[in-house]
């Protein structure tokens, strides 16, 4: 994955609360392998009627270009499914901005490149109120912590570990393998100290 | 003296392999369960050539896509391909797999415990959200993303930053017909979907204390729908004699050895939490959701809140909530007539639920048909021994085969749209079990009371006279 410290889009506002995973994609979509993309799953049941006809009115498909949503509270609570960042990253979104996430959700976000940037609930509803229906450009500064969107500099809130993996696109499993040995050695002394932590025969 | 340490502190502290300048440490993990979810998982680990670090401490089961109906070969080929993918990295990798075949099947977070895999102080992760179910055991348990799963299968350990810690609990007595699906529906309508965010929670208190393991894994089970990172209640006397004699448990004079280890895990007497909330378990009710989040919750006895009266967001989410789910404000919950029920789950599709939904059921008719699903292999053979399925099946209800069923839809198994179901389940997210599917979650006896009366019914007055 590779790392990224500005970006500057267009943003569109989704005044929906606790948006959850199973909405960013259904469940019966995430037996596809990810080669196909799956841009055309997300928020599907929103974008899409039964007959698979697109909504006109619903903001992503009036707005195919948006790349940073603004939203309520809670957003990606729910199941793990990774899926729902695939979704969300396919279609084009580099950055959601909310008051908070589910955790499991930000965590996944952050291991794929997508910005989980957390501002105040006040500061969301401004947001929403000045976009309403429409676009707006919108610049993030990774390194600055800041956000410019619809005239206003937002503080950009992210835990330290989260941002220096975004912008260096570090991978946890080439960081880890640098540890082998002292793994390797808490695993020998987890196995003397807790025996019992260790399966027995079925 | 070392300081007072929190349950949760004691099984984090004892699996620090290390910990970063930026507080962030890397945890050895002692159990990783999969499922045919994890191929994303599998894939990142073919895509870097990389072998599975810890064959005997990773178990594969087939849940999410199993059939509950006419077995495999009649399924769908998709969901035919997710199991033989399933299966097949299993017998790549060399890792123990409960397969459709297997007497050991059913959903990850019953047989994980069922068969002793599930231990108290143990780490516990899998690519599902409700692995937060295994803390029920005193062991640390949370869901993990397709990135986080490769990690694991590739290192036995993951990078976490120590969440806080929160404390709920819940003293007193559960009045009759009252479980501790109530319970955490409770305590999530009132602090919110994301009221745990952040939080590693610990159920405390008599009302916790008197569960069962099958009570303390359904509440640990939806802490996640609180929006914790995990769930836990301290291991006791009820712990160790559910886990003596389970097949991966210890055995023998290690079973001693371990037990007193897990009786020492309780949080000392004067650690700190966070957060601190206190519920009496009188003023909890046979609850119900009533709309698209697992906080729209109220005791059934209650009538539809009017959006009106709820701060400018919450207004607008409960008004796209009443508008998805057909009710209308003011109207009581009870009587609001459904299409269909489902009993199952992580949630509820334990011997216990099972018998307290046939409790329920025994003698009577239900006026909607419905599906019964059973939490694994296992429990479905006993409940066929304790004369359960005849209930069921008496009642005019499904007795299905194990797996994540109606809960996700996953295997085929759905709710029609603009169809109400009440559901024993963890979710009532708008399409959680079908496109335009009308989810109500509540109790396995609420839903045995439901299916009795063809709506929402309180289950009190059908408990009358029983035992």
């Amino acid at each position: 994955m590779s790392g990224w410290t500005r970006f500057t889009g267009q943003a569109v506002a989704l005044p929906l609360e606790s948006i959850d995973t199973d909405q960013l994609i259904p469940a019966r979509f995430m037996s596809a392998p990810r080669g196909e993309g799956y841009g055309s799953f997300l928020l599907h049941d929103l974008r899409f009627d039964s007959a698979g006809k697109a909504d006109p009115a619903f903001v992503l498909n009036r707005h195919r270009d948006a790349n940073v949503l603004v939203t309520r509270r809670n957003f990606g609570c729910g199941s793990s499914r990774e899926a729902a960042v695939y979704a969300l990253v396919d279609f084009g979104i580099k950055a959601v901005i909310a008051p908070s996430f589910g955790d499991i959700f930000a965590a996944n976000a952050i291991n794929n490149g997508l910005l989980p940037a957390s501002a105040g609930a006040a500061v969301v509803e401004d947001l929403i109120a000045a976009l309403g229906a429409d676009t707006a450009e919108v610049g993030i500064d990774l390194a600055a912590g800041a956000i410019f969107l619809a005239g206003r500099g937002i503080e950009l809130r992210l835990a330290p570990d989260a941002r220096d993996k975004l912008i260096n696109g570090w991978d946890d499993i080439d960081l880890t393998k640098a540890h082998g040995q002292e793994i390797a050695a808490f695993c020998a002394r987890h196995r003397r100290q807790a025996p019992w932590s260790w399966p027995g025969h079925g | 003296m070392s300081a007072p340490r929190t349950l949760f502190d004691k099984v984090w502290d004892g699996h620090v392999v290390l910990e970063r300048p930026d507080g962030v440490a890397l945890l050895w993990v002692d159990r990783h369960f999969v499922h045919e979810g994890s191929h994303h998982g599998f894939a990142k680990l073919a895509a870097r050539g990389m072998a599975l670090a810890q064959p005997e401490l990773t178990f594969g089961v087939v849940d999410h896509y199993a059939p509950t109906r006419g077995g495999l070969a009649a399924a769908a080929p998709d969901i035919q391909r997710m199991v033989r993918t399933l299966e097949t990295n299993a017998e790549a990798h060399g890792f123990r797999c409960f397969g459709l075949d297997d007497p050991r099947q059913g959903i990850v977070h019953v047989i994980g415990p069922e068969q002793g895999l599930t231990l108290p102080g143990l780490t516990i992760n899998c690519g599902d959200s409700h692995t937060s179910t295994h803390g029920a055991f005193g062991a640390l348990a949370f869901g993990i993303g397709a990135t986080e799963v490769a990690h694991v299968l590739a290192t036995q350990t993951i990078w976490q930053k120590r969440p806080k810690r929160m404390r709920i609990t819940i003293e007193g007595v559960l009045g009759p017909g009252v479980s501790a699906k109530d319970m955490a529906l409770c305590w999530i309508a009132r602090l919110g979907a994301d009221g745990a965010q952040g939080h590693a929670v610990e159920y405390a208190g008599a009302a916790v204390r008197n569960l069962s393991m099958e009570g303390r894994m359904t509440l640990c089970n939806l802490s996640i729908e609180g929006g914790a990172r995990c769930g836990l209640v301290a291991p006791d006397q009820v712990t160790v004699d559910y886990l003596h004699g389970r097949p991966f448990a210890p055995a023998g004079p290690e079973f001693d050895r371990a037990a007193q280890v897990w009786m020492d895990l309780a949080s000392d007497a004067q650690a700190l939490f966070d957060r601190e909330i206190l519920l009496d378990a009188a003023d909890i009710a046979p609850t119900v959701t009533w709309g698209t989040s697992p906080e729209e919750a109220l005791p059934v006895t209650a009538s539809v809140p009017d959006p009106a009266g709820l701060p400018q967001g919450r207004a607008e989410r409960a008004r796209e909530a009443l508008d998805y789910m057909g009710l209308i404000p003011g109207q009581p919950l009870a009587g609001t007539p459904i299409d269909t029920v489902f009993i199952g789950s992580c949630t509820n599709a334990r011997i216990e639920d099972l018998r307290a939904a046939a409790a329920v059921l025994s003698g009577r008719r239900a006026k909607v048909p419905g599906l019964v699903s059973p939490g694994s292999r296992k429990i479905k053979a006993q409940a066929e021994q304790e004369g359960l399925d005849r209930i069921f099946i008496e009642a005019g209800l499904e007795w299905a085969e194990p797996g994540c069923s109606m809960c996700v839809g996953m295997n085929g198994d759905i709710v029609g749209a603009g169809k109400r179901c009440a559901s024993t389940t963890n979710r009532n997210f708008r399409g959680r079990q079908g496109r335009g599917a009308r989810t109500h979650l509540m109790s396995p006896a609420m839903v045995a009371a439901a299916a009795v009366a063809g709506g929402l019914a309180d289950v009190r007055p059908l408990l009358e006279g029983r035992a």
